[in-house]
């Protein structure tokens, strides 16, 4: 798939937060074959601080997208993004901007004035949105080129809640990329997903909280490319009734 | 001269410079702090010995070896309360609480009463939660004050030094360059209406916060975890998730008078797990992380089983 004139060769993004230590992130990101990890900027503070974490991230050899998680405001999303242009030397940004303290919904308002601001100022914006089509549009006028809508709250694992949303978002924006980030649980969301023809999956942690992170990021580097191959595949529609695979008329015995 | 010169009197310094004299070798404790103090993170520590709710994010290893340090740290004559560990979470962190059963081992579940049995300053304000009942705790400075006090920590080698034992902690970087720093912050409560006897652990998908009785309403509340090696002020972000957690288990810790603040940094290897290091001549007790008091007597065995009998432990590594 191609995001912002860059072609990566995996669907699967992956955050780099919550694992149980260095090695096991740097191991399940191998696993799972992913080309582009997720950072926070609040949380593994920067400068010289953060820096063995930063090497150990670079080391991976993945596209490194930024996020602006836990930012509440407009204003305050933008300041975490310039912060993190300049610390993570890219312009891309992962745009949260947080409406629900609980459920981790985003901001939907705040989120197309961030996206405005920061697209002028020529970052690439991948913003976490819900299925809202005129969110959507409203995102791809404010100059972002990919939508990125959420499956479910973040880090709740249920999957994809409003699976005719999304398929109804899949439809509409037939030439725009399309992430689903947030809300998987396990690597069955995840080919859902890509059946349902989203262009790639973000998640963090399905992965990092698991009992065996590095298996279970194989899962699911395995899911995504099942879920694409799919989709390409072209399924079958589900019917009401049953219909044989094998003839029964010719058969030699009917019994 | 001594048979060893140990450099660096944290809790790995003093746990290896015991565990050698106790085997009969004579051991010299080099510092340019001197005694266990402040400038150490030993003495920012919880003292949990937990080795099964550690298994929730700690590889098997940890859990396995540390199980016997409960007991090494008795034969001491530390004081080790041996109370277990009591794992709570709010209502509406119940799959937390399912989870942390899944991937640890030796817990009994308990319904509320049984909670208000074991600490019954809880009430029945938590549903559900583990009880761990085969854990224990200990004052990490008394445990220090007890250790050291054997030796003279020189602040210098004034000495011929004898076999070099390196327990520097992150200032090993210079020769351990794997070694990377994980920023931990504290507070140390007084708050006299409560009495907890035991670790309570409280479960939250984005910050587990545990508090540790240390006697006499005198509480220490920990920890945070940050990627980074910075030993700077305690963030505000720190503060209020850690005083947010003491008000969720009891909102009687909103009167708590505050005591200290702590902020160090705890030196890990990449898998977070510790270990011995034989390396020219000199072997580097280091990479505690978390684990400090829980398996600073695992290293220590370990060292001196490979310095006085050649036996290479599960954790040492010859470079």
């Amino acid at each position: 798939m191609e995001v912002y004139g860059v072609a990566l060769n995996s669907r699967l993004m992956l955050g780099t937060a919550q694992y149980p230590s260095p090695a096991v992130l740097q191991a399940a990101f191998e696993a799972s074959g992913a080309a582009v990890a997720t950072v926070s900027l609040r949380r593994e503070s920067t400068g010289g601080e953060g820096q063995a974490f930063w090497s150990m991230i670079q080391a991976l050899g993945v596209r490194v997208l930024p996020n602006t998680a836990g930012c509440q405001s407009a204003k305050e999303a933008i300041t975490t993004a310039l912060m993190a242009r300049e610390v993570f030397d890219t312009d891309w940004i992962k745009l949260e901007v947080i409406g629900h303290n609980d459920t981790l919904q985003p901001d939907v308002f705040g989120l197309v004035e961030a996206a405005a601001e920061l697209s002028a100022q020529g970052f690439k914006v991948f913003p976490y949105c819900t299925e809202d089509l005129i969110v959507g549009e409203k995102l791809l006028a404010a100059g972002c080129e990919v939508l990125m809508p959420w499956g479910a709250p973040i880090g709740s694992g249920r999957g994809l809640n409003n699976v005719h949303g999304l398929t109804r978002m899949r439809h509409e924006f037939a030439s725009i990329p399309l992430v689903v980030d947030a809300g998987i649980g396990v690597p069955s969301h995840a080919a859902q997903a890509m059946e349902l023809g989203f262009d790639a999956v973000l998640l963090n942690t399905a992965v990092a909280r698991a009992g065996d992170p590095v298996a279970m990021a194989q899962a699911f580097g395995a899911s995504v490319t099942a879920g694409r191959m799919a989709f390409e595949a072209v399924p079958i529609e589900a019917a009401d009734t049953g219909s044989a695979s094998t003839p029964v008329l010719g058969k030699a015995f009917l019994s | 001269m001594s048979d060893f010169s140990i450099f660096g009197a944290g809790v790995a310094g003093l746990c290896v410079a015991s565990e050698l004299r106790a085997r009969g070798a004579s051991v010299q404790l080099i510092d340019p702090a001197g005694a266990p103090g402040q400038h150490g993170c030993s003495w920012w520590a919880g003292g949990m010995l937990a080795p099964g709710c550690e298994g929730e994010s700690a590889p098997e290893v940890v859990s396995r070896l540390g199980a016997t340090s409960a007991d090494w740290w008795a034969a001491q004559g530390v004081a080790v309360t041996r109370r277990g560990t009591l794992v709570v979470a709010p209502p509406r962190d119940r799959t937390e609480l399912n989870r942390y059963a899944r991937l640890t081992q030796g817990h009994v579940a308990v319904d509320a009463a049984g909670i208000e049995a074991l600490e019954p300053q809880l009430e029945r304000r938590f549903p559900a939660g583990l009880y761990f009942e085969n854990e224990a705790h200990l004052n990490p400075r008394d445990a220090l004050a007890k250790l050291v006090a054997p030796f003279d920590v020189e602040r210098e080698l004034e000495t011929r030094a004898g076999r070099r034992i390196d327990c520097r902690g992150l200032a090993a970087r210079d020769a351990l360059k794997a070694l990377r720093g994980v920023r931990g912050e504290m507070l140390i409560l007084r708050c006299p209406s409560v009495v907890l006897t035991r670790p309570v652990r409280l479960l939250h998908p984005r910050m587990p916060l545990y508090i540790v009785p240390r006697g006499e309403g005198v509480y220490m509340l920990g920890a945070t975890m940050i990627e980074n090696d910075g030993r700077g002020h305690v963030r505000a972000r720190a503060l209020l998730e850690l005083l947010s957690a003491a008000y969720a288990i009891d909102p009687a810790f909103g009167e708590a008078e505050v005591l200290e603040i702590g902020v160090d940094a705890r030196p890990a290897f990449s898998d977070n797990v510790p270990r011995v290091v034989a390396r020219e001549g000199t072997v580097y007790l280091n990479g505690l992380f978390r684990h400090g008091y829980l398996m600073a007597p695992v290293l220590a065995t370990t060292a001196a089983d490979y310095l006085m009998g050649g036996v290479k432990g599960e954790l040492l590594r010859e470079d």
